[in-house]
C-alpha cells in the first residue's frame, strides 16, 4: 500500500520517542546529572535519548584517553621533586609534529650531559595528541593527560607549555592511569631488582 | 563487466609471456626491492590497450609519480587489475625532469582522469591526450610543483624528521612567528598580487563547455544556465564545488571542484620518518582512521618483510570492520540528511556510531584519531572489560539496530522515490571510471578486495560480497546496510576465534629499519580501495608516500553520473558516493 513504508519508519520514531520516557520512569530520578544515569546512556542496553548534557554532566574518559602530554616528577619524603625525564630526546625525535623542545643540561664546570632537562617546551598548539612520547618513552616520564578543558583566550602566548606547566606529580598518574601505573612500576621494581642482583653478583 | 574479461582467462603471471608480446618495449624491473615493468614512452598507449584487451587487465587502480632526482629522472607509476580478481600488474614509464611528457591513459582508462590531474598538478608531467588537464588539487597560476624534491614548502625547516633544532638545545620559536613568508614566497615571472584577477575559474568555466553530449555535439549551449554550488554548501560534507550547467533543471554537465583541504598530505609523509607517517592518516578519512592506519602497515610491512602476530592480525579485524559499519551507518544518517530528513536517521546512526566509538577509545584512546596500527602488530591489547563489550555489540545490539534503520528507512516512499533509478551508473562505466567500493558493487561488479585479492587474515572468514545490481542512487544506500550486515558476521566469527597471545612482533621500536624498495598496499577502505604505495631508499623517511584515496578516484564518475538527473538529485548522488574530504584534497 502506497505510504505504509513511511508509516512503519514513523512507528520506528514514536517506539524510539515512548522508551525515552519508559526508561526514565524506570530509571527514576537516577538517569540525569548522576554516574550511572550516564553510564546507562552509553551502555549496550542504552534506550531512548542518549544524549549527555555537557558541561553539566560528563562522559568519564577511559584509561587510555590521551590528550596532551604532561611531564612525571616524583617526591620524596622530604618534599624534593625529581623529574623522571633524562632528556634523552626520544620523544622531541618520534614527535610526528615536531611540537617538543628540549634543552638538555650540561655539568658548567666538565660541560658534560647531566640527565635531566633544563628546559622542555611542548607548542600545544601544533600537538597532535598520537601518544608516541609517552608509548616510547623508556623512563615513564612522559605520559599523555585526561585533562580535555584547555581552551584559552590568547592563543600567542597561553599554548606554549614549559616544564612548570607540564610537570605533574606521580600520583596524580596513579591515579588516572591505574593500570598502567602498576604495570609499569611492576616492570621498573623488576628491573631494579635485576639490576641489584647484577651488581651483587659483580662484586 | 565486458565479455572480453571473462573470456580471457590468459595468465601473464610469467615474466615472458608480457614480455614476448611487446618485444623490445618493455623490461621487467631489475632494481632490487622494485616489481613490474618499464615500459617505452612510446608505446604505452598500445601496451595498456593490449593488457586491457587482450590480457584483462580492465581496472586502473592508482596512477602516480615519483621524482629520482638524483638519477635527474621521474617515473610515472601504474597500478592495474582484473575485475574479476587477482594481484596487481605494475608499470612504469621513465620520463626527464626538464621536460616530461607522456601519453595520457583516458582513451583507454577514462579513470585515469582525475590521477593523471594530480600528477600533472604536483610534478608537472605533461599527459598528452588527456581531455582536460588542468590543476585539481592547486590553483592556476600556483608556482612549482609541491611534490617534486626540490620544492620546498612555506615554513620549511630541514628536508627529514627529526629535526635537529628540537633537541638536545632546543629553545622553543613559533613557526608561524618567524616566517611570515619570508623568503619562501615565489611568484611566477611577471606576476603582480595586487593586479591578478585569476584565471581559474575562466578555465573551469572553459571546462565545463567543452563537455560533450554522447553524440559529439557540444553539451552546453548558451541558453543553459551554470550553476555553482559549494564550496560552502552544506550538502557537500565539506568544502567542496561543482559547476553544473542546466537546461531548465536537467544537468547537462558537470565539473567537480576540489583541493580547498589540501595540505599536501604526501610531502608531509616525505618529511616524516615511517612511523610519524601512522597519526597523520587518521586524518585523511577521518571517519575511518583504522582502516587508513590499516593500508599503511601493510604496506610498510610489505616492505619490511614481516607480519604481525596472530592476536594482532585479529584485532586488526575487527577494529577495520568496527569502522566500516561506523562509517557506512554515518553515510546512511548523512545520505538521509541529503534527502531531506533532517537529522533523525542521522541522531540514530550516530548512537550505534558512539557506542562503536567508545571502543576505539578505551582501546586506542582517541575517538577518532586512533593511531592504533605499528609495523608488525597494534599499539596495545584490548583493556578489561573491553573485550565483553565488543562481543555484546556485535552478538546483541548492532544486528537489531541494523534491522530498525533497515525497517525505518528502506521502504519509506519518499526515500524510494528520491532515490530509485536516478543517478545510474552502469557496471561497464563503473569499472572504467575506476569506482571503487560500495560505487562499484552497487553497480553489479562484485569486486572487493578482501576476496578478490585477500589480505591480512581475511581469506579464514565465512562472508559474502555484497552486490546490488541496478546502479542507482537506492542501490548505493542498500549495499551499505548489506556490507555492514557482513561486516558483523565478520565481526561474530572474529570474536569468537581471537587467540591469546602476543600483539607485536618483536620489540616496539619508534625507528625502523625499512629496506629499500617499493611497496604498494590496499586495503578495502569503507569508501572503496584504499592504496598506499611506499617507496623506500633505506633512509628513516620514505622517499615517496602516495594515497590512492577512494573519495577523491570515486569522483571521476560523478558527470557521468549526475548528468541527465536534475539539479536537486547532485546532492543525492554525492551523499550515496560517500566522500570525505580530508581524503579527496589530502
Amino acid at each position: 500500500m502506497e505510504g505504509s513504508g513511511i508509516w512503519r519508519g514513523l512507528v520506528v520514531t514514536l517506539k524510539r520517542f515512548v522508551m525515552t520516557y519508559v526508561d526514565d520512569i524506570v530509571w527514576w530520578g537516577k538517569k540525569y546529572y548522576t554516574k550511572e544515569g550516564i553510564q546507562r546512556r552509553m551502555s549496550i542496553d542504552a534506550r531512548g535519548i542518549f544524549t549527555v548534557q555537557y558541561p553539566e554532566e560528563k562522559v568519564p574518559v577511559p584509561e587510555e584517553f590521551r590528550f596532551i602530554p604532561f611531564l612525571i616528577y616524583e617526591e620524596n619524603e622530604l618534599g624534593e621533586k625529581k623529574d623522571r625525564c633524562t632528556s634523552c630526546g626520544i620523544c622531541a625525535k618520534v614527535c610526528p609534529p615536531q611540537c617538543i623542545w628540549i634543552v638538555r643540561t650540561n655539568d658548567p664546570e666538565t660541560s658534560r650531559p647531566i640527565p635531566e632537562p633544563a628546559e622542555f617546551y611542548i607548542d600545544v598548539d601544533i600537538c597532535m595528541n598520537c601518544g608516541f612520547c609517552a608509548e616510547y618513552c623508556p623512563f615513564d616520564a612522559i605520559k599523555m593527560d585526561h585533562d580535555y578543558e584547555l581552551s584559552v583566550y590568547d592563543r600567542h602566548t597561553k599554548n606554549i607549555y614549559n616544564k612548570a606547566r607540564l610537570s605533574k606529580p606521580l600520583t596524580y598518574y596513579a591515579e588516572i592511569r591505574p593500570t598502567n601505573y602498576e604495570r609499569e612500576e611492576a616492570a621498573r621494581a623488576e628491573a631494579e631488582a635485576a639490576k641489584a642482583a647484577r651488581k651483587v653478583k659483580s662484586e | 563487466m565486458s565479455e572480453q574479461t571473462i573470456l580471457l582467462p590468459v595468465e601473464i603471471e610469467k615474466i615472458d609471456q608480457f614480455v614476448n608480446r611487446f618485444p623490445g618495449e618493455v623490461e621487467p624491473e631489475d632494481r632490487k626491492g622494485f616489481e613490474g615493468y618499464i615500459v617505452k614512452a612510446g608505446s604505452l598507449l598500445n601496451i595498456s590497450r593490449a593488457l586491457r584487451d587482450e590480457f584483462g587487465y580492465d581496472y586502473l587502480s592508482s596512477v602516480t609519480a615519483v621524482d629520482y632526482l638524483p638519477e635527474n629522472s621521474m617515473e610515472v607509476v601504474y597500478h592495474i587489475y582484473r575485475s574479476v580478481g587477482g594481484p596487481a600488474l605494475e608499470f612504469k614509464v621513465k620520463v626527464s625532469r626538464e621536460e616530461p611528457v607522456v601519453s595520457s591513459l583516458v582513451p583507454v582508462y577514462p579513470g585515469a582522469d582525475f590521477q593523471e590531474r594530480e600528477v600533472y598538478d604536483m610534478f608537472g608531467i605533461l599527459f598528452e591526450g588527456h581531455p582536460d588537464l588542468r590543476r585539481i588539487l592547486m590553483w592556476e597560476g600556483f608556482q612549482g610543483y609541491p611534490l617534486r624534491k626540490d620544492w620546498r614548502e612555506a615554513y620549511f625547516e630541514e628536508e627529514g624528521k627529526p629535526f635537529k633544532s628540537r633537541w638536545p638545545d632546543g629553545h622553543v620559536s613559533r613557526s608561524e612567528d618567524n616566517n611570515l613568508f619570508g623568503g619562501n614566497l615565489d611568484f611566477p615571472t611577471n606576476f603582480d598580487p595586487e593586479t591578478w584577477t585569476g584565471e581559474h575559474d575562466a578555465l573551469l568555466l572553459d571546462s565545463l563547455t567543452r563537455s560533450k553530449k554522447a553524440d559529439g555535439t557540444p553539451a552546453v549551449h548558451s541558453d543553459t544556465v551554470i550553476v555553482n554550488m559549494g564550496p560552502q554548501h552544506p550538502s557537500t560534507h565539506g568544502v567542496f564545488r561543482v559547476l553544473v550547467a542546466l537546461e531548465g533543471e536537467t544537468i547537462v554537465a558537470l565539473k567537480p571542484v576540489m583541493g580547498y583541504l589540501h595540505r599536501n598530505h604526501e610531502k608531509i609523509g616525505e618529511r616524516n620518518t615511517f612511523l610519524q607517517n601512522m597519526p597523520f592518516t587518521d586524518r585523511l578519512d577521518y571517519l575511518s582512521s583504522m582502516s587508513n592506519n590499516f593500508g599503511y602497515a601493510l604496506a610498510v610491512e610489505k616492505l619490511m618483510g614481516i607480519k604481525p602476530p596472530e592476536r594482532a592480525d585479529y584485532l586488526r579485524v575487527i577494529m577495520a570492520e568496527f569502522t566500516r559499519i561506523s562509517n557506512h551507518i554515518f553515510a546512511i544518517g548523512m545520505f538521509l540528511n541529503d534527502l531531506g530528513a533532517f537529522f533523525t536517521p542521522m541522531l540514530y546512526a550516530i548512537q550505534e556510531r558512539e557506542l562503536i566509538l567508545d571502543i576505539f577509545e578505551a582501546v586506542s584512546g582517541s575517538r577518532m584519531m586512533c593511531n592504533y596500527f605499528r609495523f608488525g602488530g597494534v599499539a596495545r591489547d584490548l583493556p578489561a572489560g573491553v573485550y565483553e563489550k565488543i562481543r555484546d555489540l556485535v552478538n546483541e545490539r548492532l544486528p537489531r539496530r541494523i534491522d530498525e534503520i533497515d525497517e525505518y528507512l528502506t521502504e519509506s516512499e519518499i526515500v524510494r522515490s528520491r532515490t530509485e533509478g536516478v543517478g545510474v551508473l552502469t557496471p561497464d562505466q563503473a569499472i572504467a571510471y575506476s569506482e571503487a567500493g560500495p560505487v562499484l558493487r552497487a553497480s553489479g561488479v562484485p569486486y572487493d578486495i578482501r576476496r578478490a585479492d585477500p589480505y591480512s587474515i581475511y581469506d579464514r572468514f565465512d562472508f559474502d560480497v555484497a552486490v546490488r545490481y541496478h546502479g542507482d542512487t537506492y542501490d548505493r544506500y542498500l549495499i551499505r546496510i548489506d556490507e555492514v550486515r557482513q561486516s558483523l558476521r565478520i565481526l561474530q566469527q572474529a570474536v569468537r576465534d581471537i587467540p591469546e597471545g602476543p600483539i607485536q612482533e618483536g620489540k616496539p621500536q619508534y625507528q625502523v629499519r625499512v629496506p629499500a624498495g617499493e611497496a604498494y598496499g590496499r586495503v578495502e577502505g569503507p569508501k572503496g580501495e584504499l592504496g598506499f604505495y611506499v617507496v623506500s631508499n633505506g633512509k628513516p623517511n620514505p622517499w615517496r608516500y602516495h594515497v590512492r584515496a577512494p573519495s577523491f578516484v570515486n569522483l571521476n564518475a560523478f558527470e557521468a553520473i549526475c548528468v541527465g538527473n536534475k539539479i536537486a538529485d547532485v546532492v543525492a548522488i554525492l551523499g550515496s558516493v560517500d566522500i570525505v574530504l580530508g581524503e579527496t584534497d589530502r
